[in-house]
């Protein structure tokens, strides 16, 4: 839609919006900034914003504490592995829904919807009691369990909204050409189908990530993701400001590079197809 | 070689029966057409023939074997889809290769087959291509050499031209017939566009309700309908339908008069009318007229025929050519 | 494409996962109705007995609960307050073209990636902090008194910081419903001679609608289990002022060690969030069919 758009209004909004984003990534910003400043600069009044001296000791010596790169590799595997074996559980099952739906399917897609509405709470106390005698507490696949089955109505509702879009014609196309039906998921289904499962597990190891329910109640140390990592830092003695900026800037940079790059399938993702 | 015959086939979704039963002989060679208005099951008829839909009952056989049971890749035919259906990962010369790849070929032969099939098509310069960057006759071609390179026993193409422009859809038209007759190999074609099959077809079948009303060529469809419906689905415009006093004069229940075979006049003949709106086609004229005691009929004549809105005109149907149905919209 | 080989094939390839989420959802719900008809502290292993619904009596006369449902309506219905309005104004300004527009969408959707515990404690420690917090050096180069805000306004508090980790989803939501609107609506009503308010409330809030609703419904869902934010800023407190449903129950069962007590709660949660999945679902599985 072409349309006559005044310089004028262009500025106007132009200095708004840059003004509310500015606002609203100013905490963001504002951490990242201080992981750069040593502990007294962190808290100085009035604060420092750009000039100060520029220091990475935060970093080294953050991730010289012995346990850091643990919980990194914690947050890596659970957040990675549930999402690859919530994919390899929901692929067939989309697959199944999208192209050769029943009376039920349905019921099925809104069934599985209805799982996600269920209150972490509400079942904290059995997977606790379950996870304590399978010894499953503070493990790393206790915790991809719990995740694989939290995400997983998620991404096969994305996964399915993906695969509608994929015309059936096609699909009867390379039957008629011949093609087994492996030879279709191989050769026609899974390439047209690969940029829908690349987001969708994009924003799988998003939330997996950032889960912060199980994570802090089914993890001690050993299993400990990042989202724990950092609680411990609450601690009231804790107010080392530019360690735990820096050990936030590292633990959210990764992610938020990733999100920003999956922010255009996000909205499908969030609102279950609601919303496109 | 490709004869395929439709024996006792029926087709029923749950309690549903989209499809009756049906018995229908194809030659070796032909070019059928499907015609019927959207919902008739022609479409869904095509899909049992492919194998991409299961038979409520009956058997289709081909070339004397009963495959009504095969899958769709061992039944030896081509479809081009509506939607053209390209794979859209895959360049123009991919497209047309899959078929031979998913058969097995070796590169060579492969490597000769699309690019024969390019060069009939047309599309040598575009094989590098992806789908997404040809322009929709030129998918529609490559959807039509990824069926051809197969050498099929027949060509089952479902309504193919629907999303094509008016001009383009006539240029297909005679690429499709030029085809057939290069390379004589049977071909179903499935459309609600009469004036496809009216042109291509060498015999037409006209379904409707998913039954069979009419098989036959174009001009015998057109001279000899069997029933009202035919009689109304074949030719543009359409037949004028008469049904009362006239009628009964004939006795028939109703009366049947093609706009082509009514003489206009504006001094005298058999009804009187008043002209409504006239559309100019240039080699034509189409007259709608309000005749008196009989109702609208649409008049076909020369370009050059000049009237006005209001008008008090006189029409003259050739009584040659009337068509009498009975009660039951059978022709008498 | 529906053939009775592919349907067959079809229902094998879903019952992974359809076993496993039944299993996941069934199993756990089950016995958390099972505790909740006991007395059963892991404190006190072996006085396991059945005593019908006294935990729910406990629970729901206990006149904590009755705080923490206030303070989860509130901090649910004040988080969605500033989410919809904030996102349906930045969603307005988003969708006007300017310099840079797609730069400041990133830097608004930002938020929504941070984990729950960072933007808590990044907000608790360094923008709230009473002494060198942000705020109150704002507050005190103006000349006014800062704000203890954790100490005298600690709802509020995490209403903020939530409402900041939610204002994204708001607006992404909305924008994307915004931009869908088809731009000749737009044009014919102008022709229609509607002028820019009536356009936006006959034409443009309509729209929206829906996907207000979504966000609303969405949102709802997840602010009702807000946790994170709670344990790593207030601990519930000060006293039990900041403690939702959820702290509640995750006090009961994990400080507590109430398995019964925290399993009725955990089944009165399942309700509540029940009420509001029934009117979500409806609406998803109603643009299912379209």
């Amino acid at each position: 839609m072409a349309r006559a758009i005044t310089t004028r209004k262009k500025v106007t909004f132009g200095i708004i919006g840059w003004g509310i984003g500015f606002l609203i990534f100013f905490p963001i910003l504002w951490t990242f900034l201080t992981s750069f400043k040593t502990e007294g600069t962190a808290i100085a009044t009035p604060p420092q914003f750009l000039f100060f001296d520029w220091t990475l000791e935060n970093y080294h010596e953050v991730q010289s504490r012995s346990d850091y790169m643990k919980h990194v590799t914690n947050s890596v595997v659970i957040s990675v592995g549930s999402t690859l074996i919530g994919l390899a559980l929901a692929i067939p099952a989309a697959w199944a829904m999208a192209f050769s739906p029943t009376k039920r399917t349905k019921d099925v897609l809104m069934w599985m919807l209805s799982t996600k509405m269920m209150p972490p709470v509400g079942v904290l106390v059995p997977l606790y009691l379950i996870f304590r005698d399978w010894g499953l507490l503070d493990t790393r696949l206790g915790l991809v369990a719990i995740l694989t089955m939290i995400n997983l109505p998620i991404i096969v509702w994305m996964l399915y909204t993906y695969f509608k879009e994929i015309p059936g014609e096609i699909l009867e196309a390379a039957r008629m050409d011949g093609a087994s039906l492996m030879k279709e998921i191989v050769y026609v289904l899974t390439p047209m189908a690969v940029p829908g499962i690349a987001s969708t597990m994009l924003l799988n190891i998003i939330l997996a990530w950032n889960e912060a329910f199980w994570t802090l109640n089914l993890s001690a140390a050993n299993a400990a993701p990042l989202t724990a990592f950092i609680a411990s830092y609450s601690s009231p003695e804790g107010l080392f400001w530019a360690k735990l900026s820096a050990a936030s800037t590292m633990a959210i940079a990764p992610i938020l590079i990733m999100g920003w790059f999956s922010q255009k399938q996000l909205v499908r993702g969030l609102t279950f197809g609601a919303v496109k | 070689m490709g004869s395929i015959t439709l024996e006792k086939v029926s087709k029923s979704f749950g309690t549903t029966s989209v499809i009756p039963e049906i018995d229908l002989e194809i030659n070796d060679g032909e070019f059928v057409v499907f015609v019927g208005p959207s919902g008739c099951g022609k479409s869904t008829l095509l899909r049992m023939i492919a194998g991409l839909e299961d038979l409520s009952g009956g058997r289709i056989i081909i070339d004397g074997k009963d495959m009504s049971s095969e899958a769709p890749a061992k039944r030896g035919l081509s479809m081009v889809f509506q939607s053209y259906a390209l794979y859209p990962h895959m360049s123009v010369y991919g497209n047309i290769a899959f078929p031979l790849k998913m058969d097995g070929q070796d590169k060579a032969a492969i490597d000769k087959k699309v690019k024969d099939a390019a060069h009939i098509l047309n599309l040598t310069n575009y094989l590098d291509r992806r789908p997404g960057q040809l322009s929709g006759g030129q998918r529609q071609r490559v959807a039509i050499g990824r069926a051809i390179v197969r050498q099929p026993k027949a060509f089952l193409f479902d309504e193919p031209l629907s999303n094509l422009d008016a001009a383009l859809r006539g240029n297909m038209r005679l690429e499709i017939s030029d085809l057939h007759h290069q390379l004589a190999t049977t071909m179903i074609y499935v459309t609600h566009d009469q004036i496809e099959a009216m042109t291509m077809a060498d015999k037409i079948v006209v379904l409707n309700a998913g039954r069979i009303e009419q098989v036959g060529s174009p001009l015998e469809l057109y001279r000899n309908p069997r029933n009202v419906f035919v009689a109304g689905f074949i030719g543009s415009p359409r037949m004028n339908l008469v049904e009362g006093q006239e009628a009964s004069k004939q006795n028939a229940v109703t009366l049947g008069v093609r706009p082509e075979h009514i003489r206009i006049s504006k001094t005298e003949g058999a009804w009187k009318g008043v002209v409504g709106v006239t559309e100019h086609l240039g080699s034509d004229t189409f007259i709608h007229v309000q005749a008196d005691g009989i109702g609208k009929i649409t008049v076909r004549t020369d370009g050059d025929f000049a009237t006005d809105h209001g008008q008090t005109v006189y029409l003259t149907p050739e009584a040659a050519r009337l068509h009498r149905f009975d009660a039951n919209g059978h022709a008498i | 494409m529906a053939t009775l080989q592919t349907r067959a094939t079809a229902r094998l390839m879903m019952s992974p996962a359809v076993i496993l989420l039944f299993l996941w959802m069934i199993v756990p719900l089950v016995m958390t109705l099972y505790f909740s008809f006991l007395r059963y502290n892991l404190l006190m292993p072996g006085t396991e007995e059945f005593i019908g619904f006294l935990n729910y009596k406990y629970f729901l006369t206990d006149p904590s609960f009755f705080t923490a449902l206030g303070n989860t309506l509130m901090l649910v219905g004040g988080t969605l307050l500033i989410t919809v309005i904030g996102g349906i104004l930045l969603a307005l300004v988003l969708d006007q073209p300017f310099w840079g527009q797609g730069i400041v969408r990133l830097l608004v959707i930002a938020p929504f990636f941070v984990m729950p515990t960072v933007s808590a404690l990044v907000w608790k420690n360094m923008l709230m902090h009473p002494v060198n917090g942000l705020f109150a050096w704002i507050a005190r180069s103006f000349g006014f008194q800062p704000i203890d805000w954790f100490a005298e306004v600690p709802l509020l508090s995490i209403i903020l910081i939530v409402a900041w980790q939610w204002l994204p989803f708001a607006t992404l939501i909305l924008l994307t419903a915004l931009q869908s609107l088809d731009g000749e609506q737009i044009e014919a009503a102008e022709m229609d001679g509607a002028g820019s308010l009536s356009r936006f409330f006959y034409l443009v809030l309509p729209h929206m609608s829906r996907a207000i609703t979504v966000v609303i419904l969405i949102q709802t869902i997840f602010l009702l289990s807000v946790f994170a934010e709670i344990l790593v800023t207030t601990n519930g407190g000060p006293g039990i002022q900041t403690t939702n449903i959820t702290y509640l129950i995750y006090s009961l069962a994990l400080l507590q060690f109430d398995v019964g007590g925290a399993s009725a709660g955990g089944i009165v949660a399942v309700i509540l969030a029940n009420i509001v999945a029934f009117f979500l679902i409806r609406l998803i599985g109603k643009n299912l069919e379209r």
